[in-house]
């Protein structure tokens, strides 16, 4: 059973990490808008600039 | 801004210049000195558009960023710390892009919300974390139970177990906890008293059984349990949040502007909730009196009907009083703001008011009904296993165990989640369709509903005149009328106007203050305006009988002459709404604060026997109270200052959008659009909520039925505890997604056709 010395401190670690990430985009932010976080996904902004213009405008 | 500003004389005879807008009422500033300011942005449908408006917003000088909030259709622009924050450049860098936005101010019931909103998620976030973890391990003590687990790995785990339990508990429980011991001291029990108790007992149990080397712990009930009831807790709250967004958004772009005069005799645009009573504040042809006030200078006819459901414009003088939200057909008024208290008709309206609301506030929620049932049951259940228990000879150890399990067992996951979701699910259904509810317990009363009263002016028909059938009046007239319309501000100008879009403005018009506008068309005088100026009065004798509900406008164009009838006309739909209320079975009356020559024919053509006019306020509540007498429900329909108290002492009230603020705030839903249907819908859809909430507790009373006698009987082990919870929940939030079907067609009045070109008017 010496296998449970890593495997329960390494699972335990990794919801903690999980709960940290959450109250983490908690705080950012990233709860307040879920609407606009699943469209934001097609915006160009990530492109070059005159990229997304043209796009834009088609 | 000093080049704007007028001299107290000239802005009197010069009504269109323009005032300087000053909007230091909604500009924050962060202790760094980075100025903030929120807007209400409307038209925005797709993703394109943030984009284009956070792309558009951010190109202006001194704006540090723009953030669009895509769920609450919120722009929030923030400037750099030493630039000088110009929001008038943001409103109109969006008006070239093609969106309308409103300043907006966060009330701090909404920023109390949000706080709220966050802690809610953060709780559910850490029992989610603790329900899984636990999950883990109790899934191993579980398996090895019926393996080879050796009871030290079993407490090592149990230890664990607890652990994560006990912390988590004790912060994601707060919410219950609070509430728990709020209701508790005003001597009353709600639905978190048991939650309470039933947590902390499975978490004392739990603890206690670890201690005495046990098989089973009920940490992973516990914790699941406050993850499941934070979850219909958050989807409450959520729905409420954002229905309040959508009314502070509506507020916002339905807050109006007031011309007000400062010491120094500037004319300021201010939002009319900064002025004070005793400002004293212009009004022009055209626009709606922002406050209640004493005119002191200027003649005018007013338009009263959003006031008192009155279609006939009345003159008012110096020494009148003009209420807010009449409109002003045509010359220049200076008001003194007045308070309310200082004018009779307002005080009717307010007293009321009060009376209507303290009446109101019996009705018990649906899930506060079931609560108060349910939450003493299940206690006396419990204590009466563990007597029984005892008394059958059982040890008190295993008797409290037995207790213990009748409390996780029937803790209300099902029940806490039965009504939330559903309302979640049908509140998104009925915003699509143009409807936002106000109240969470909306949709039970509105299912109650048997007797649909109705306002005339402004519900039954349009808020703005408009033009009516003009087939007899010759082409040439009707284009001349169209194209001297559009130099006037006079709103049955507008309407004739807004009849012939395609229209072009003359080059030359006169307009003469009172009377008219004349111009010169083709070599001819035309004009347009009161019978009198156009020279045929004769005409509008004989006609005025026949339209006693229209306003006459006559247009001249050399000899010819002709007479368009211009009146409120009904909703476009308002024959089929009608008749598909008649068709539910629903008695459907008119309340009318109108004349009676306006009422009948609107009554005749609707088919509806009961109508009242001329209706006072009290009047209205009056008849109300002998419908609800001995009916269920009176839903009421009203969109004037004077239906507010009606709407408040209704069983449950809607509004359309373009009704007066005190009104709109009374209604429990609001519509959106120029159709009548969405009040069709908002039964249809209530009912079935109510439906699907019945059938909700049913499935939550089902499953006690089959759970607690083998709870009682002590056959329910841990695994089978997180089994029926979870089972029960998934069951109930299914369910509750059928909500969703019924809007169907409905989604015609839609988001997008709605306030906009209303407001505009």
């Amino acid at each position: 059973m010496s296998v449970l010395l890593y495997l329960v401190p390494a699972a335990l670690s990794l919801g903690l990490l999980g709960l940290a990430a959450f109250l983490w985009s908690l705080r950012a932010g990233q709860y307040d808008d879920l609407e606009g976080a699943a469209v934001r996904v097609l915006s160009d902004d990530d492109l070059h600039e005159d990229i997304s213009d043209r796009n834009r405008h088609e | 801004m000093d080049a704007q500003a007028l001299p107290l004389s000239a802005a009197a005879s010069l009504p269109a210049s323009p005032a300087a807008q000053d909007y230091s009422l909604f500009l924050r500033r962060d202790p760094s000195g980075q100025a903030e300011m929120a807007f209400a942005v409307e038209g925005i449908d797709c993703a394109a558009c943030i984009d284009e408006i956070e792309d558009a917003c951010e190109a202006l000088p001194g704006v540090a960023r723009a953030r669009l909030n895509y769920t609450t259709h919120r722009l929030t622009i923030g400037w750099d710390a030493r630039a000088e924050p110009r929001p008038e450049d943001v409103l109109a860098a969006l008006a070239k892009t093609g969106y309308r936005a409103w300043p907006f101010e966060a009330g701090r019931l909404e920023e109390m919300d949000n706080a709220t909103s966050r802690h809610l998620l953060r709780c559910l976030g850490v029992a989610g974390f603790a329900a899984m973890n636990i999950m883990l391990l109790s899934v191993s003590v579980w398996s090895g139970n019926v393996t080879d687990i050796t009871p030290e790995t079993r407490d090592f785990f149990h230890w664990l177990s607890a652990l994560i339990a006990l912390p988590a508990a004790a912060y994601a429980g707060q919410p219950f906890f609070q509430s728990a011991v709020r209701a508790l001291k005003a001597h009353t029990l709600n639905m978190d008293v048991p939650i309470t108790l039933g947590v902390l007992l499975a978490l004392g149990v739990s603890v206690f059984e670890t201690l005495n080397h046990a098989e089973h712990a009920y940490f992973d009930s516990a914790v699941m349990l406050l993850f499941f009831l934070l979850g219909g807790r958050y989807l409450d709250h959520a729905m409420r949040r954002r229905t309040r967004a959508e009314a502070g958004n509506l507020a916002a772009l339905k807050a109006v502007s007031a011309n007000r005069f400062e010491a120094d005799g500037r004319l300021v645009t201010v939002p009319a909730a900064a002025v004070r009573p005793g400002d004293e504040v212009m009004l022009r042809a055209g626009e709606r009196a922002p406050v209640d006030g004493l005119v002191l200078s200027g003649t005018a006819s007013v338009d009263e009907s959003l006031v008192t459901g009155e279609t006939l414009p009345r003159r008012v003088a110096a020494g009148d009083t003009v209420h807010a939200g009449s409109l002003v057909h045509d010359g220049v008024l200076r008001l003194r703001t007045i308070a309310a208290g200082e004018d009779t008709f307002l005080d009717e309206i307010e007293r009321l008011l009060d009376k209507a609301s303290t009446a109101r506030g019996r009705y018990i929620r649906l899930a506060d009904r079931a609560a108060r049932l349910y939450a003493p049951m299940v206690h006396a259940t419990a204590l009466l296993a563990l007597i029984g228990w005892l008394i059958a000879g059982a040890s008190l150890h295993q008797a409290v165990l037995i207790a213990v399990a009748v409390l996780i067992i029937t803790c209300p996951c099902a029940l806490a989640l039965a009504v939330p979701a559903v309302q979640v699910v049908a509140a998104g259904t009925l915003m699509r369709a143009g409807v936002l509810i106000n109240a969470g317990d909306t949709f039970e009363r509105l299912a109650e509903v048997d007797t649909v009263a109705f306002d005339k002016t402004g519900t039954l028909t349009l808020p703005e005149p408009s033009l009516s059938d003009t087939s007899n009046v010759p082409a040439p007239l009707l284009a001349a009328a169209a194209r001297l319309a559009l130099a006037s501000t006079h709103p049955l100008a507008r309407a004739i106007a807004a009849a012939h879009p395609e229209a072009r403005p003359l080059a030359e018009v006169r307009e003469v203050p009172g009377a008219g506008v004349e111009a010169r068309i083709e070599g001819m005088t035309a004009r347009l305006g009161s019978p009198a100026f156009c020279g045929c009065e004769a005409l509008a004798a004989a006609r005025a009988p026949e339209a006693p509900d229209a306003s006459l406008v006559a247009v001249r164009l050399g000899d010819a002459c002709a007479l368009l009838e211009v009146r409120q006309a009904l909703r476009p739909d308002a024959a089929e709404v009608i008749d598909a209320l008649r068709a539910e079975g629903l008695r459907l009356v008119l309340l009318s604060g109108d004349r009676r020559e306006a009422v009948a024919p609107v009554a005749a053509r609707l088919g509806i026997k009961d109508w009242w006019a001329r209706m006072r306020p009290a009047d209205k509540i009056a008849v109300l109270e002998s419908l609800g007498a001995n009916r269920r429900g009176v839903l009421m329909v009203g969109d004037g200052l004077n239906d507010a108290p009606a709407l408040a002492s209704a069983h449950v009230s809607l509004s359309p959008i373009s009704a007066a603020d005190v009104t709109r705030a009374q209604a429990d839903a609001v519509f959106l659009g120029d159709r009548l249907a969405p009040v069709v819908v908002a039964l249809r859809i209530a009912r079935r909520a109510r439906h699907l909430m019945r059938q909700n507790l049913m499935i939550a009373v089902a499953y006690n039925l089959v759970a607690v006698p083998l709870a009682v009987a002590g056959h329910v082990t841990p695994l089978v505890a997180a089994l029926a919870m979870s089972g029960s929940s998934v069951i109930v939030t299914l369910n509750a997604l059928r909500a969703r079907q019924g809007g169907g067609d409905a989604a015609t009045g839609g988001r997008r056709s709605p306030a906009g070109e209303k407001v505009a008017a």
